[in-house]
Order: C-alpha cells, then structure tokens, then sequence
C-alpha cells in the first residue's frame, strides 16, 4: 500500500510543472499554481465527482434490491 | 455492467480530475488556461457518439429479434447519449463564449452538433407518439439508424469541408494544435473512456429498471386474471 501511495505521488510529482515554470508570454494562472491555492479547485471538484459516483452507487445498490423484491413475489 | 469496470471508470475520472487540472498544457494565447477544458468538453461528444453507435446495433438487433430487452437498450443508449450531448453543447458554448467571443458563433460544427441532437430528440418525439410496443419498437429502430447515419455527416463530414473553428475542420486532422504537447493525450484518452464507462453504467442501471417495470406489469395482469 506505502509502495502504491509513493509511486501514485511519484507520477504525480512528474508531471506537475510546479518546479520548473516555464517562463512566457502567454499568461497562464501561474500564480495559482504558486500559491498553491488550485489544489483547492482540485479537491472541490473532486469532492462533487466522489459525490455524484456515490450517488451512482446507492442507485445501483437500489435497483438490486428491487429486482429481488420482484422476483421473491414472482415465486 | 461487471462490477471492475466501474471501478476503472472511478478511478481514471479521480486521475482524470486531478491530473487534467495539476499536468502541463501547452501555452497557447487566446485559449490560455481553457485548453483543459478539452479534457472535459470533448469527452462528452465522444461518448455521445459511442453511446449512439451502440444504440443503433441494440436497434439493428431489435430488427432482426425483435425482443424487448433489446429495444430497451436501444432506447437507453439513445437516452444517456442525448445527455451527453446536450452537456457537451452547454459546455462547449460556455468555452465558446471566451474562446471564440460569443456562445454562438455559427461554427459548422456546432450548428450540425445541434441539428443531431434534434434528430436524436425526435426519435424520443416519435416513441411517445406511438402506443402499440411492437410498432412503437420498429419504427424506432428504423429511425434510430437514419438519426445515426445522419449525425455521421453532420458532426465528421460537414464541419470538415468548410472552415470551422473547431480543430480538426476544414481539412486539417484533429488535435494538430495539440500535438505541440502530447502529454495531453495521456489525460484525454482516460477521460474519453472513463466517462463513457459512466455512460454505460448509467444506461445499464436504466434498463435495469426497465426490466423491472415490466415485471411488476406481469405480476399486476397476472392477479386482475
């Protein structure tokens, strides 16, 4: 599990392009990136996308349910 | 739909979500920062088009075996693709609006996206107009396969041989100005499959219960006898 967790963060570290910012003319949201504070949009987009899948799951978990009450009264 | 797929679809959305905010995109004027809403947008009309491409093979099989469970997928396909098409334009206009300075510009490819899925609303306009399941079944089917063979030209074809602001039109193959940075290929394609597993399962659930309103009309035909 500490092996999974560090290669995950691994990865991650190697595509973020924190460390090396390549300066240009182009204006990207490079200061919120510095500041850290994307990390914030991360986690609340990932908070909505954790809920709508839960969502999903009890939806699944339902439909289960009411396929045995219906085949119990078929019987 | 088997219990690992969701899971792979779970997880590549949370590595999708992350990665699609947090990895390098190329720096591009005008689009800025928006190039990532590519990860987000353009996997909705793909799974749309997926999502299509089943329903009409649910339909063509109606056709040949006309069993309910496979009108229903039809129908369920057709469905959740609908609704990833019109997330997809709500999108895409949205993004429209700061790339291109209006939501609605008269790009080819945004008219004929429209015009598909008002093909695609019709074929739910032609179910509802029609009580008999059997004839409500076929006629469906054969409209879901012009509906997709219309959408074909109108999205790929069209948008293609005249200039359109969308990459990938007037002659020139999809993603050239991306390909600057192909590591946004390395979210793109997990985001593609990822929602489009979502759409699956989505769509199983629906016919799932399908299923189950119809048994629960058996067993109420089968007490009034």
């Amino acid at each position: 599990m500490k092996r999974l967790i560090s290669s995950i963060l691994g990865f991650l570290i190697a595509f973020c392009p924190l460390a090396a910012q390549a300066q240009s003319d182009v204006q990207m949201a490079d200061g919120m990136r510095a500041e850290g504070k994307i990390y914030v949009v991360v986690a609340i987009i990932l908070i909505v996308l954790s809920g709508l899948i839960a969502y999903l799951v009890m939806l699944d978990r339902k439909v289960n349910k009411l396929e045995k009450l219906v085949s119990d009264k078929n019987k | 739909m088997k219990n690992w797929l969701k899971i792979v679809a779970v997880v590549l959305l949370f590595y999708v979500h992350i990665g699609g905010m947090l990895f390098d995109v190329p720096r591009l004027n005008i689009l800025n920062e928006t190039i990532r809403a590519l990860y987000f947008h353009v996997p909705r009309w793909f799974g749309m088009v997926l999502l299509f491409l089943l329903s009409v093979y649910y339909s063509v099989r109606y056709l040949r075996n006309p069993v309910p469970e496979n009108d229903y997928k039809a129908v369920e396909y057709a469905n959740v693709g609908l609704v990833f098409g019109i997330l997809g334009m709500l999108t895409g206009m949205l993004w429209a609006n700061y790339a291109w300075g209006s939501p609605w510009h008269g790009d080819p490819k945004q008219n004929g996206a429209a015009i598909a899925l008002l093909v695609y609303m019709a074929y739910f306009v032609l179910r509802g107009s029609i009580e008999n399941e059997e004839q409500k079944g076929r006629l469906s089917a054969v409209y879901n396969i012009f509906a997709f063979a219309a959408m074909v030209p109108l999205i790929f074809i069209i948008p293609r041989m005249t200039s359109s602001m969308h990459p990938g039109s007037g002659g020139n193959p999809a993603f050239n100005m991306y390909d600057l940075d192909s590591k946004m290929r390395l979210i793109f394609y997990p985001a593609v499959v990822g929602w489009f597993l979502i759409g699956i399962w989505i769509v199983a659930l629906r016919v799932r219960i399908r299923v189950v309103e119809e048994k629960i009309i058996e067993i109420e035909n089968e007490k009034t006898y």
